[in-house]
């Protein structure tokens, strides 16, 4: 056991716990933030996705000792009150079924929307390839292009604005 | 919106009350009096219940795991209640021997099963609220109308249902009431969003695994790797001597390591060293059990239906044709793995289970614990995915076993790889079919003989072809492997819709006949599933040109009282990979309580089956599974997805199904598709891409 310091969604948290403890679980156990989910383990599913640093990771396969200095944000602080386009856009599309996997695919999204704020279909194949057993892919596609438009009309107002 | 499971209500009231999640029970007049004074909620029934603000409360006592049953029972209800749909609040039920009827969540038959009853509970409040505004108005009730939450009298003076609550609640239950025509339905029909998305968008939608109880601890249990093994001997020092082990347990089938976090336990157990007594399947393998199915279709099997003399017929026909169609197991692999959280403490067991059968959880807790129903309290978390698996009970037995052994509320999390290999299975089947044609190419004689793994149902169901073919026998033979099996999404249907579809596809090519065409020929005795078949060609606009390349298959199956057909047009690379493009589905399931619903299951279903026709198989080797993890099972991902096409066909037959019956089409148009392209004709599943390259 040691003792670790990280910041997620912007607090700072003492945790301790072994060295190779994935943040995942350092996540849901010894900070208690559920919305990151457990599929597989094995960086396969991409339920687990976070960011470290604004870039999405997979949070199973992160060691505890690896993330020091680094900030972590997971679905629960993405935004206040819904706020973040894609999750607009999520709502907006009823995309969850099950919803097991969608705070992976959203904070997938979001990511990937920071990155590319307007991704071609190709763009989403290759950022989104995180499993759906419940098949939304056809809604999760169509709600990345919508969270697109709504950061691109926010981008131009604020361009207009000046 | 707020649903029940919100989770900060979930963790306060389970912290306080410490007994657990008390929302979701109803509360009979008489206590909520008690609780909230002289103003009383009303609550006529098991599943309603308004309160002096006007909210009204609606009690989903099926499980949700993405089929929206949180949003399309409520909108039944709310139906006939004529509620105002903003004021709607839901409240997940607990598990109880009989006031809600069956809680078993399975076989599409949510909302069929309960949209009597559903109707009915709607009605009786609604016309109790009438009788409650007509006596405080002192005027006839004909002259009061129900509208949106308010009782609207002819002169325009209204009260609305919260005022009304009150007296309501004082009123005796009308013995029958009268239901509303569809054509008056305002709620029903419209496609709403699902009242319990924006929970799951924020990370606060609670699962099975999210369940937090004070003091809890966290198991993962080691189980012998061979179905029906036990343990014989184990060393536990090691795992002892991890940080957070708490203990170790024999479960018997299993080894359970406890700990004081999930990646604790994960950690113990990984240092166990444990000898099986692995029984009798430890010499099983996939070879072995297609082995044992191929003899079996030499002998005639037990019949299961038929009609006319199939052999004599088979014999006399001029054109025969003969197929082996095989099938492989398939895993459910829902996204939350399965787990469970127990308390059991004190004589009394409370549980938290991400469950499709709340009532079989409560039985099998019961029977293993000696305690009497009333002491075992089940309360359904969101489910990540269910597709039959969540039917089974094995994983809560795990969490009540370890939780009685250690004396603390416990969390077993299955990892992935136990939920691959410890799963209930689709059956693996063989099917000898046999089909022979007169001299006009019309089918005389249809012979299908299966043979699988019991249980039987799963293996039989949905093999008698819809179509009017005058002599027809299905025969079987179950086999035992050690394989467990169990319902997987579409069931019997699953498998035999691809047979028997693929099967009449090859019997129209051997008649030189458009398979659409033929197929509408012979569906006289099936209107539903003839009309589902012609919508679903017209809207593919079937025997159009397609560009180079691309071939169109069809397929109709008809199962959990929906018709549905679909079209599918697929491309196959030289190189043997497959591309699907497009699919159409046309459905006909009755009056539709919430088309959004209706379209996601469809898509899903699309998705599910794309999965067990293009991927999976769960091979068995020295009597345990093969495959662990998403690297050697693996899912279709958003790259490979064709653009779905969904039609509703309006329609007042009776309601149906809908979160099964879009699968069973998709294999069988699929390959339809991939022979009208290649000419290849797929007879084993998954389609391999050595059985699509060019020759
Ligand atoms: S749980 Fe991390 S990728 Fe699957
Ligand atoms: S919504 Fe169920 S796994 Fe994606």
């Amino acid at each position: 056991m040691s003792s670790f310091t990280l910041t997620v969604n912007g607090k700072k948290h003492a945790v301790d716990v072994d060295p190779d403890t994935p943040l995942l679980w350092v996540l849901r156990d010894s900070i208690g933030l559920t919305g990151t989910k457990y599929g597989c383990g094995s960086g396969y599913c991409g339920s687990c996705t976070v960011h470290v640093d604004g870039e999405a990771i997979r949070s199973c396969t992160m060691a505890i000792e690896s993330l020091s200095g680094k900030k972590v944000t997971t679905i629960e602080g993405l935004s206040m009150n819904f706020g973040h386009p894609v999750q607009q856009a999520w709502i907006a599309g009823d995309v969850p079924q099950c919803g097991y996997c969608q705070s992976g695919q959203i904070m997938a999204a979001a990511a990937l929307l920071s990155e590319k704020s307007h991704p071609t279909d190709e763009d989403i194949n290759a950022s989104m390839n995180l499993i759906c057993r419940c098949g939304t892919y056809n809604r999760i596609r169509e709600a990345v292009h919508v969270a697109s438009e709504t950061i691109l009309k926010k981008e131009l107002g604020q361009k207009g604005g000046k | 919106m707020k649903t029940a499971l919100n989770r900060r209500d979930f963790l306060k009231v389970s912290s306080v009350a410490g007994s657990g999640l008390v929302l979701g029970f109803y509360l009979p007049s008489k206590e909520n009096e008690m609780l909230v004074g002289p103003a009383a909620d009303f609550s006529p029934n098991a599943f309603v219940k308004i309160n002096p603000s006007g909210t009204v409360t609606i009690s989903v006592a099926k499980s949700e795991m993405g089929q929206g049953v949180r949003t399309s029972l409520p909108m039944i209800v709310a139906e006939e209640l004529d509620a105002d749909w903003t004021k709607v609040r839901i409240e997940q039920a607990d598990a109880h021997p009989t006031k809600y009827g069956s809680q078993s969540t399975g076989g599409s038959f949510s909302v069929r099963g309960s949209w009597q009853m559903l109707r009915q509970a709607g009605a009786t409040a609604r016309e109790m609220l009438l009788s409650a505004a007509a006596q405080s108005w002192n005027v006839q009730k004909t002259s009061c109308r129900a509208e949106k939450g308010f009782v609207v009298h002819s002169s325009g003076k209204k009260l609305s249902y919260g005022q009304l609550a009150d007296a309501a609640g004082k009123l005796s239950v009308p013995t029958s009431v009268e239901l509303k025509e569809n054509k008056d339905f305002k709620i029903l029909g419209k496609a709403l969003p699902k009242l319990d998305t924006p929970e799951k968008v924020n990370g606060s939608a609670v699962f099975g695994s999210d369940v937090r109880v004070k003091g809890m601890l966290f198991a993962s249990i080691e189980k012998c790797p061979v179905f029906g093994g036990k343990v014989k001997s184990f060393d536990a020092m090691k795992a002892k001597a991890v940080t957070g082990v708490k203990d170790v347990i024999n479960i018997e089938n299993g080894v359970a390591v406890v700990a004081n976090s999930t990646y604790a336990a994960f950690k113990g157990r990984d240092t166990l060293s444990i000898t099986w007594d692995e029984g009798q399947w430890a010499q099983q393998t996939s070879a072995s059990i297609k082995k044992l199915f191929e003899d079996a279709v030499k002998q005639k099997g037990s019949v299961e239906n038929y009609d006319g003399d199939a052999e004599d017929a088979f014999a006399a026909a001029p054109t025969k044709i003969e197929a082996v169609y095989e099938v492989p197991f398939a895993a459910h692999a829902t996204m939350e793995p399965m787990n469970c959280t127990a308390d059991v403490r004190n004589g009394r067991c409370e549980i938290w289970a991400p469950t499709q059968a709340p009532q079989g959880a409560q039985n099998e807790a019961a029977r293993i614990l000696g305690l009497p129903l009333d002491k075992v309290t089940v309360h359904v978390t969101l489910l990540g995915g269910g597709f039959g698996r969540r039917l089974q009970s094995d994983y809560v037995q795990d969490a009540v076993k370890v939780s009685k052994a250690v004396n603390a509320p416990v969390q077993v999390v299955w990892k992935r790889q136990d939920d691959m290999q410890h799963d209930w299975y689709r059956p693996a089947t063989y099917n000898l079919m046999r089909g022979g044609l007169d001299k006009n190419g019309s089918p005389v004689a249809w012979l299908h003989r299966v043979a699988g793994p019991s249980s039987r149902g799963l293996v039989v169901g949905g093999s008698t072809p819809p179509y009017s073919i005058p002599n027809f026998i299905v025969d079987s033979h179950i086999k035992e492997t050690g394989v467990p099996i169990g319902a997987w999404r579409s069931v019997g249907p699953s498998q035999n819709g691809w047979v028997v579809e693929s099967f009449i596809d090859e019997l129209a090519h051997a008649a030189k006949k458009d398979p659409f065409e033929y197929r509408r020929q012979l569906l006289g005795k099936s209107p539903r599933l003839k009309r589902a078949l012609e919508v679903a060609a017209e809207k593919a606009g079937w025997g159009k040109a397609l560009p180079r390349g691309i071939g169109r298959g069809i397929a109709a199956v008809e199962g959990f009282g929906s018709s549905i057909a679909e079209v599918a047009e697929v491309s196959v690379d030289a190189d043997g990979t497959l591309k699907i493009h497009r699919i159409v589905a046309a459905v006909d399931c009755g009056p539709v309580v919430n088309p959004n619903t209706v379209e996601a299951q469809l898509e899903s279903a699309v998705v599910y089956a794309m999965s067990a026709s293009l991927k999976d198989e769960i091979t068995i080797d020295k009597g345990r599974v093969v495959q662990s993890n998403f690297h050697d099972y693996s899912m279709p991902m958003i790259s490979e997805m064709p653009k779905v096409e969904v039609h509703i066909i309006p329609s007042t037959e009776a309601i149906g199904g809908i979160g099964e019956p879009g699968l069973p089409p998709l294999a069988p148009a699929v390959c339809n598709a991939i022979f009208a392209a290649t000419g290849k004709r797929i007879r084993r599943l998954p389609i391999r891409p050595e059985d699509l390259k060019r020759a």
